[in-house]
């Protein structure tokens, strides 16, 4: 931590917050909160309970285990204070050097520092002051992307359960070199958190931003379920990273959508490594001439954890690129499903798509599922998709071992060098660093 | 090439003319066990055949459309509306000239007796709901192989017919394959026994004749050990004014060794919904091959497949697809692999002109357990106007360390910069079309028997004509 940084701890207006303080089941309404976001979190409620739960025949939950969307097992989560608070903020470490940083237990702020950047207009704070202090700009934006994927039920969840999360506000013109970093804990046995990210990139700003989602106890039960809205404007240029790593035994369900505005540039990497089940749907809606999406996630799948991750690359203007690289190594039991679909609306004349999913079965029990998808409705357009399932190349692995090196540590290396190449692909080389030391930690043989 | 507002219509001149109906035998409008009843007892089916098409209706009235994942445009057939079943009331001929005049004149006009005698071996016709002509060269049949329709198959040779009718595809496979099982008549039923290299195709010709009329015909081809056969198919109907529902299910079963191949040439009428379930059963080292174009019809939903049930068996679907205005050619294939050593490639190709619709849909399966087991797919999609459309839905699951599966798919234009280049070497936009196109399709179709890849070529060329203005 830099001593630039201004720490602003708010535990006191925040976590003493009693009304959920009971663990009674999820499932019960919240005692009505009042104002606009008490109306939009009633309205939430309403279609959470109106809409249909995901069926085995839902084409959009194809292949998926719904069975484990069970939500009467989890609670609402207990403030974390005292001994746990200090506890988790030590363990939050994420870069060497970033331009402000956020950390939540249980949906409440822990901390919250920033670097001098508010004289510059930009706003860096929880969702629940931002909506009262930056009404207009936040009610402009929050929860306003379509889910399309499926899992509608559940952002009518988040919408009804959310309490707190990131509101980032980047002025035009700011560009903010460092990144900047949230952490979502989840403590406490069956508990559940619904962490929100909310980024509006003004014209020609630059930001990057690293969430990052842990459990406090690797092998507690528990339920997330995120929603996360990017929207980038005119020439913007935004780099969001999500490290997934929930405890081993959580059911984990993230929504994500970036809207990409004329001539600006997005690009998003998703690691996944924790959950027992993990649902995760990203949808970039390239929406102004000249814009650009890359679609970048790397999964490590052990044991008996389930992937999904469906996508949407939606081409609504001309002159749009998007470019999809999902990579997963599969060990034990582990089962990924991808569903990718490129959709080039009627306009959207030279899209430019590119869609490819690689799949590494590093065993016999191993299951992976492809459903890479285009829909082309528009003319001069170039698209193509790729998937591919396989294991590690015989010569490869033989060349290695011919070098002396033990088999173990062989496969190691090849499987490091697949998920690698995704990593390779993110322009900041702390975030490659972090991502690359994560990834190792996971697919190192137990 | 947003300029080209064409409208593009087939060419079907060939197929598009109706003689009077001359029904002697017609189940009336709609479908209910009346329907089944009067079927099997005109047919004097067999008990067990009764009690199968019986099940099957329950099992299709039970059976949602599946528009949760395919065109709402299935709801535009009115299944109280269609005609189950017309025949002429006559035994199938093996003469030529005891085909009734205008049946005969029918397939005449269609060149039938005509490429009988240049290149097959063997010939049967289905108007409407029974075949009117069957016929086998009579070297062909002396080797053992059996050719005739369905009704004769499951009569004349039970012992083999029952063995494996509705094996390779169970009546609830899906709701069209329950509908095909409950009303189906005509069709094929062909046995080549072990060792028996059928030099010739055989082929079949299916015509719609009759107006709001449902054809669901039954196909059984086994061919025994080491046995090979090529198989064709053509179907033409009349352009009527309502819409006509072909459903058709095709099973073929490749015992140890053998080798099939099924092409299909579907020219169906705009009016005509296509939706066909075609299956094949590959057993150890068997290999079977369907190679299906489709150009015609308002809605065709087709997935041939193999399922790979012996080791070392090998599956392969060429596919090509033409979409032209108000069409929707929803194909693909679905490999099953059941076995170690099991390969298989799916090749498509479609093509997308006017408003017209061209999907992939595919399935590969390669379940746990398996050893090399092998996929390969690719998918090219052309457009050729700014409304045309064109989608790609693969699913592809794979478990297990030891297999590779791979595909691939591109979406692609015929650029401007190709059409000037050609015109300015002097052709003309239509030729440059048309070259464009032949060049696109050109390596899958040359892996077509002859007489297909020029009918081929041709109807390609006749379209382009239509599409530049």
């Amino acid at each position: 931590m830099s001593s630039s940084l201004a720490v602003q701890p708010e535990l006191e207006e925040i976590a003493q917050d009693g009304a959920s303080a009971d663990s009674r089941g999820l499932l019960l309404p919240e005692p009505g909160s009042t104002g606009w976001f008490g109306q939009v979190q009633a309205e939430g409620w309403r279609d959470f309970n109106a809409l249909p739960a995901p069926g085995r025949t839902d084409e959009k939950w194809r292949f998926a285990s719904v069975k484990a969307l069970d939500l009467s097992l989890y609670n609402r989560a207990r403030p974390v204070a005292g001994v746990d608070r200090e506890e988790l903020i030590g363990r939050s470490c994420g870069l060497a050097e970033s331009a402000g940083r956020m950390i939540f237990a249980n949906d409440r702020l822990l901390t919250r520092e920033i670097q001098a950047l508010a004289k510059k207009g930009v706003i860096w704070e929880p969702i629940e002051k931002a909506a009262v202090e930056h009404e207009e700009i936040f009610r402009k934006h929050f929860m306003t992307q379509e889910v399309v994927l499926g899992s509608k039920k559940f952002a009518a969840l988040h919408k009804a359960m959310v309490k707190s999360g990131v509101f980032l506000y980047v002025p035009r013109g700011v560009e903010i070199e460092l990144p900047l970093e949230v952490f979502h804990w989840l403590h406490g046995d069956n508990a559940s958190t619904f962490p929100h990210t909310l980024l509006v990139a003004e014209e020609m700003s630059k930001v990057t931003l690293v969430d990052y989602f842990e459990s406090a106890d690797s092998e507690a039960p528990g339920f997330a379920c995120g929603v996360n809205d990017l929207f980038l404007g005119p020439g913007a240029n935004l780099t969001y990273v999500s490290v997934q790593n929930w405890s081993r035994n959580a059911l984990s369900i993230q929504i994500n959508s970036t809207v990409v505005s004329r001539d600006a540039s997005a690009l998003s990497m998703n690691l996944n490594l924790g959950s027992a089940f993990a649902r995760a749907e990203n949808v970039s809606r390239l929406a102004g001439a000249g814009g650009r999406s890359d679609m970048l996630a790397v999964s490590v799948a052990t044991g008996g954890q389930e992937f999904d991750q469906r996508t949407l690359q939606d081409h609504q203007q001309p002159d749009t690129t998007s470019d999809l690289l999902y990579k997963n190594a599969l060990s034990d039991k582990a089962r990924t499903i991808f569903s990718g679909l490129i959709r080039v609306e009627p306009d959207a004349h030279r899209t430019d798509a590119y869609q490819k999913v690689r799949n590494l079965l590093l065993s016999d029990e191993a299951e992976a599922n492809s459903m890479p998808g285009l829909e082309i409705l528009a003319d001069q357009v170039r698209c193509s998709h790729g998937a591919t399932s396989g294991q590690i190349d015989e010569e490869e692995f033989f060349y290695l071992l011919s070098r002396g090196i033990p088999p173990m540590v062989a496969r190691q290396l090849v499987v490091s060098g697949f998920l690698n190449e995704v990593v390779e692909r993110l322009s900041c080389r702390p975030i490659r660093e972090k991502l690359r030391e994560l990834i190792e930690t996971k697919s190192a043989p137990a | 090439m947003e300029t080209q507002n064409a409208t593009l219509d087939i060419d079907r001149s060939i197929g598009d003319f109706a003689y009077p109906e001359v029904h002697v035998r017609d189940a009336g409008v709609g479908l209910g066990r009346h329907t089944i009843n009067y079927i099997s007892d005109v047919k004097d089916d067999p008990d067990w055949v009764r009690d199968f098409r019986l099940k099957a209706l329950d099992v299709f009235e039970s059976k949602p459309l599946p528009t949760h994942w395919a065109s709402k445009d299935l709801e535009a057939i009115h299944f109280d509306k269609i005609r189950y079943y017309l025949s002429p009331g006559t035994e199938t001929k093996r003469n030529w000239d005891d085909v009734p005049d205008d049946i005969k004149k029918t397939f005449e006009r269609l060149g039938i007796p005509e490429n009988e005698r240049k290149f097959l071996a063997g010939v049967e016709a289905q108007f409407d709901s029974e075949a009117v002509y069957s016929n086998i060269k009579k070297a062909v049949g002396d080797q053992g192989v059996i050719f005739v329709g369905s009704t004769d198959g499951l009569k004349k040779h039970p012992e083999i017919f029952r063995k494996w009718f509705g094996k390779v595809i169970p009546t609830g496979d899906n709701k069209f394959s329950a509908l095909n099982s409950a009303v189906f008549s005509g069709g094929s039923f062909i046995y080549v026994p072990p060792g028996v290299k059928v030099k010739h195709p055989l082929q079949a010709y299916f015509r719609i004749n009759a107006e709001n009329f449902g054809q669901f015909e039954r196909t059984l081809i086994i061919v025994d050990e080491g046995a090979e056969l090529t198989y064709m198919e053509g179907c033409t109907a009349p352009k009527f004014t309502t819409a006509t529902l072909h459903s058709a299910v095709v099973e073929l079963v490749a015992m140890k060794g053998a080798k099939i191949q099924y092409i299909t040439v579907q020219n169906w009428s705009s009016n005509v919904f296509n939706l066909v379930t075609k299956r094949g059963l590959a057993h150890e080292e068997a290999e079977i091959k369907w190679i299906d174009c489709n150009i015609g019809s308002r809605l065709t939903m087709k997935y041939p497949g193999v399922v790979m049930k012996g080791r070392k068996a090998r599956g392969e679907v060429l596919s090509i697809a033409l979409a032209g205005d108000g069409q929707h050619q929803d194909t693909g294939a679905k490999m099953i692999h059941a076995a170690d050593e099991t390969t298989s490639n799916i090749i498509s190709k479609s093509i997308s002109i006017g408003k017209g619709r061209a999907t992939y849909r595919g399935l590969v399966h390669v379940p746990k357990h398996l050893k090399n087991c092998k996929n390969n797919t690719e998918c090219d999609a052309l457009l050729i106007n700014g409304q045309s459309r064109t989608d790609t839905y693969p699913t592809i699951t794979v478990r297990g360390a030891g297999n590779a599966v791979q595909h691939e798919a591109s979406v692609s234009q015929v650029s401007a910069e190709q059409i000037f280049y050609m015109q300015q070497r002097g052709l003309t936009e239509a030729q440059a079309m048309s070259l464009s196109v032949n060049g696109f399709v050109n390596d899958l179709v040359r892996q077509f028997p002859m007489e297909y890849s020029v009918e081929l070529k041709r109807l390609i060329d006749l379209e382009m004509e239509g599409s530049v203005g």
